[in-house]
């Protein structure tokens, strides 16, 4: 694949971002989702054209408009010149049932388009990690080094895993164009597994980089915007989640310090939440719940609702509440983690603890960080231990300076 | 890891429409083995009244309400994944209806080979 530098033009570099995957996805729908590589190709050579044009006669009044017109041309060019079209590409178009030969890159065809491809993207044949890989890749415009840094990956590891995804997605004959509403009813679960893994992929990023860790999360908020903006996929859960990211966001730049720590919820300035994403989280939460569907996403919703609002002197009771549900209907460490850190705020450190003692999650730091803290109070060696043994667990340098810092605090407590 | 099925009976209809803290109780204690990850199926709730339970019996002879013969009524059931019956009694155990003098019986799931 030939990948196209930006580095070089602030504007174009912009514009990549902006543009790159809304004319990919306008391209993969005409061509089917089997000539991917024809369109990507089309859409670098168009970033090139543009290099080359902007730096020798300046830059055009509507830079948008003008990459579209290339990339409609080049495709025009590509067709009537292909030797191959007759056999290759006339057969690919047929099993697309694909009929109209103009590219257009309207605002509805751009939009239509890029929901189209979020769905073939989210194709279960790959595993959710190829999936959220494949997202950045081809709905986000992420370079693989991008991707690499992000995962704490060798740029090798990332690229073969592409290859692999993008080779599944091929021979799964998905039919981008002619994308039904029962097929969008039967995948709309994987997609949202997707994005949401895409989000957490952001905020639980095991990068310090706090840059690359944001445009995660705005990436996934804007395919989840998408979604929202189709009747077809706007339902209640979709609306769940994007409130649950709203509000996740809202708290990105409280929850890590200068150094890249991990800033614990109690210790955070309230100040550097941002407001307008906590409103943004609240319209949507209210859309989730205009009907009777309560999906995970929306439990998770009410949760990061519940941290963020003003004080309410029941608040870890709702939040118990809510994590109940949410064990009960889908179990993972962190939940069974936080469910019983909720657990201990509503009747006591010491209950708290008993309960912790009975996850027997042994070979998991959080846990012992958590047992630590619900230690602290009553005994300062099992508290140590336990502090102890979450630093020996711990796999990101950030969260073991969290821990030393912890335990140190806690130490210097007791010898006072 | 087998499956049991724990059965809750109690010997009151009043229990069956419980406080919001009794609500609230059972809940945790659920939640609490789903934290352990040893729950197999919520279960549900058996309703008792009238309209809702109706015994069969030999003779076409058809009763309104659950089976009282044994004075106590069966008032719902969950299903846990444990390693033996000791495992799952000890969670039985921590279940909040023995407060209203319910007992739970818990049985091992042998699963039908055919659907």
């Amino acid at each position: 694949m030939k990948e196209f530098s930006s580095s070089h033009h602030p504007l174009l570099q912009h514009l990549f971002r902006s543009e790159y995957n809304k004319m990919t996805a306008v391209l993969c729908r005409h061509f089917g989702l089997q000539q991917m590589q024809l369109a990507e190709d089309l859409v670098s050579e168009t970033f090139l054209k543009a290099v080359e044009t902007w730096n020798r006669s300046g830059v055009p009044e509507n830079p948008a408009a003008w990459l579209y017109t290339v990339a409609s041309n080049k495709t025009k060019d590509y067709l009537k010149r292909a030797k191959t079209f007759e056999t290759k590409i006339a057969e690919a178009l047929k099993t697309e049932e694909q009929q109209e030969t103009d590219i257009f890159f309207t605002e509805q065809h751009i939009s239509d388009s890029q929901l189209a491809m979020i769905f073939a993207i989210c194709d279960p044949v790959n595993s959710a990690e190829s999936q959220v890989c494949l997202a950045l890749q081809a709905l986000c415009g992420f370079s693989v080094e991008e991707i690499a840094n992000a995962f704490l990956t060798g740029k090798e590891t990332i690229k073969k895993r592409l290859l692999r995804a993008r080779a599944k997605l091929r021979n799964d004959q998905f039919k981008i164009v002619s994308m039904s509403d029962t097929v969008i009813q039967s995948r709309l679960d994987v997609v949202l597994t997707t994005l949401y893994l895409l989000f957490n992929e952001g905020y639980f990023s095991k990068t310090y980089d706090q840059m690359i860790r944001k445009d995660l999360c705005l990436e996934a908020i804007r395919l989840t915007l998408i979604l929202t903006q189709h009747a077809s996929t706007n339902t209640t859960s979709v609306n769940a989640l994007l409130a649950l990211m709203c509000y996740q966001s809202s708290r990105l730049d409280a929850r890590t310090n200068d150094e890249g720590e991990t800033v614990l919820f109690e210790q955070q300035d309230k100040g550097l939440w941002d407001q307008d994403l906590i409103d943004k989280g609240n319209y949507y939460l209210v859309n989730a719940c205009s009907g009777n569907e309560v999906s995970k996403y929306h439990l998770e919703a009410g949760i990061a609702y519940w941290h963020i609002a003003p004080e309410n002197e029941r608040k870890w009771e709702y939040i118990l509440q809510l994590y109940n549900e949410l064990i009960v209907m889908e179990y993972s460490a962190v939940t069974a983690l936080n469910r019983t850190f909720a657990f201990a705020k509503v009747y006591g450190y010491e209950q708290g603890r008993v309960e912790a003692e009975k996850l027997g999650l042994e070979g998991n730091s959080a846990y012992h960080a958590l047992l630590g803290y619900l230690y602290a109070s009553t005994s300062l060696s099992m508290a140590v231990k336990h502090y102890d043994a979450a630093i020996a667990l711990v796999t990101s340098a950030a969260e073991r300076r969290t821990l030393l810092r912890e335990k140190e605090l806690l130490e210097k407590a007791a010898s006072q | 890891m087998k499956e049991f099925m724990l059965i809750f009976r109690v010997d009151d209809v009043a229990h069956c429409k419980p406080t919001p803290e009794q609500m609230q109780e059972r809940m945790n204690w659920l939640a609490s083995i789903a934290s352990r990850n040893k729950l197999a199926d919520k279960g549900n709730a058996l309703l008792p009244d009238t309209d809702s339970a109706k015994t069969v019996r030999p003779g076409n002879v058809v009763t309104d309400g659950p089976f009282t013969e044994t004075k106590e009524f069966i008032a719902g059931y969950v299903i846990v994944k444990t390693e033996d019956i000791d495992e799952a009694v000890a969670i039985a155990k921590e279940n909040p209806i023995f407060k209203l003098n319910g007992n739970i019986e818990v049985r091992e799931v042998s699963k039908r080979k055919y659907n």
